[in-house]
């Protein structure tokens, strides 16, 4: 299958582990990932100040996407969900959409839909699927402890993620990581919010959000949080120094990314996966795995 | 909370809103307090309270909720809009708020600059050449900015 896509802002700059380890699992199960160079936000950080940019940005990426006649497959949870919920909305609203259009025509764009747009976890789950997925397991991830974390935009809301995952018992991401070999951490404080939407405004709200699941994650053992969303890894992996001085916890949890997770056990070696770029080296996994 | 002068208040507030994208679902609240009961951010700040949010959208306390520091401590994480037995949609309602809030008041500088960099930029993160190298030396294709089509949408 064929999808474009969609960087965002973070990955492309700031996690080049997950889209390196994203490429090459896509590739690795015939998924064809085409890239458009014209793409840009998806709207997202203008949604507290003026829904209606949000609605226009995210617009102009469907019909890009549109013009290239392909489905979008987003990196990022909360890219996901905005493109989502606003294809959503335009497939709902025709007064919106012909309102919308109008501005697109200014810079040359017009969008008609229905685009189809998946986070990249969702695309491996429907259109690769967990037992495709084990039969290309070279190098099972035996003893290995993985706490997931979904995100919120992951599973709600609901409406957009019907079918795929329940917000109150999620299940798809926690059976990816097992389908690698490696051993579920179920933990009190799974569904918990990162924060990372608040960080912004206020660094201390933010940060005793992500601080549970970080001391959780920490005392149960784990080899590795895994993400699936650049806002999230700010939270866990860029803030967790910070958040260890301020409370005095003695913290040091590898973050790691669920491409990254499946390319390892897929064969790949850490180095292509990008395992140099994530700050806490999950050095007791890779030995474990690697050697 | 200091007294509330009914004097001051603004009865065509709740309408407002409620005709503000994302707010439509205001007047259908019943106070049952499952959104607050379900908010990460009111578990450790108590003053960003969903339900009293409403309340105070109702009551028309214009000023007190447009000029606040709380609305925008939301970290959209949808719980809320999950629990709602009425179909509030508080996430996308908290939005409508703010989004009042950026015209009649001030939206908080950090907001602004996001802006600025969307319209400067068309991405968050400025693309500079060193980014570019480093993408190129991983073999990943170049990330080109294109700020004319936000300038022209924003």
């Amino acid at each position: 299958m064929e999808a474009l896509l969609y960087l965002g802002c973070t990955v492309p700059i700031r996690n080049l582990n997950y889209e390196l380890s994203s490429r090459l699992i896509a590739k690795a199960f015939g998924i064809n990932f085409r890239d458009n160079e014209m793409l840009g936000c998806c709207g997202f950080p203008l949604k507290s100040m003026d829904v209606m940019s949000t609605i226009l940005s995210a617009a102009r990426n469907l019909a890009i996407a549109e013009k290239d006649g392909l489905e979008i497959c987003a990196l990022c949870n909360a890219c996901a969900a905005t493109l989502n919920e606003v294809a959503h909305t335009l497939e709902n609203d025709q007064d919106l959409k012909n309102q919308v259009n109008d501005k697109l025509k200014d810079v040359d764009l017009e969008y008609n839909g229905p685009i189809r747009v998946r986070n990249f976890m969702r695309l491996l789950w429907e259109e690769i699927g967990v037992e495709q997925i084990k039969k290309a397991v070279r190098r099972p991830l035996t003893g290995v402890r993985l706490a997931p974390h979904y995100g919120c935009h992951y599973l709600k809301p609901s409406e957009l993620t019907v079918g795929f995952d329940d917000p109150d018992v999620p299940h798809t991401l926690s059976s990816l990581i097992e389908a690698t070999g490696a051993e579920v951490i179920n933990y009190p404080s799974l569904k918990d919010c990162c924060g990372g939407g608040v960080l912004g405004m206020s660094e201390e709200v933010a940060n005793s959000l992500a601080k549970r699941k970080l001391q959780e994650v920490s005392e149960a053992q784990a080899h590795a949080l895994v993400l699936v969303c650049p806002f999230c890894n700010v939270m866990y992996e860029g803030q967790q120094k910070k958040i260890a001085k301020t409370s005095g916890l003695d913290l040091k949890v590898p973050v790691v990314y669920y491409p990254q997770v499946l390319g390892l056990a897929l064969g790949m070696s850490s180095e292509e996966l990008g395992f140099k770029l994530n700050r806490v080296k999950p050095s007791a996994m890779l030995k474990m795995v690697e050697g | 909370m200091a007294r509330i002068n009914l004097n001051d208040l603004d009865p065509s507030f709740k309408f407002t809103v409620a005709s503000t994208r994302g707010g439509e679902g205001l007047q259908a609240c019943y106070a049952c307090k499952a959104c607050t009961a379900a908010c990460p951010i009111e578990k450790t700040v108590k003053r960003y309270d969903p339900r009293k949010i409403i309340r105070m959208a109702l009551l028309g306390m214009k000023k007190e909720l447009l000029e606040s520091d709380f609305i925008w401590l939301c970290s959209s994480c949808y719980s809320c809009s999950e629990v709602c037995p009425q179909d509030v949609r508080f996430t996308e309602l908290i939005f409508a708020i703010k989004n009042l809030a950026s015209v009649e008041a001030c939206a908080p500088a950090g907001l602004m600059a996001q802006r600025g960099l969307l319209k400067e930029h068309g991405r968050l993160y400025e693309v500079s050449e060193f980014e570019n190298e480093k993408r190129s030396k991983l073999g990943l294709p170049p990330i080109v900015e294109h700020p004319e089509d936000y300038k022209s949408l924003l």
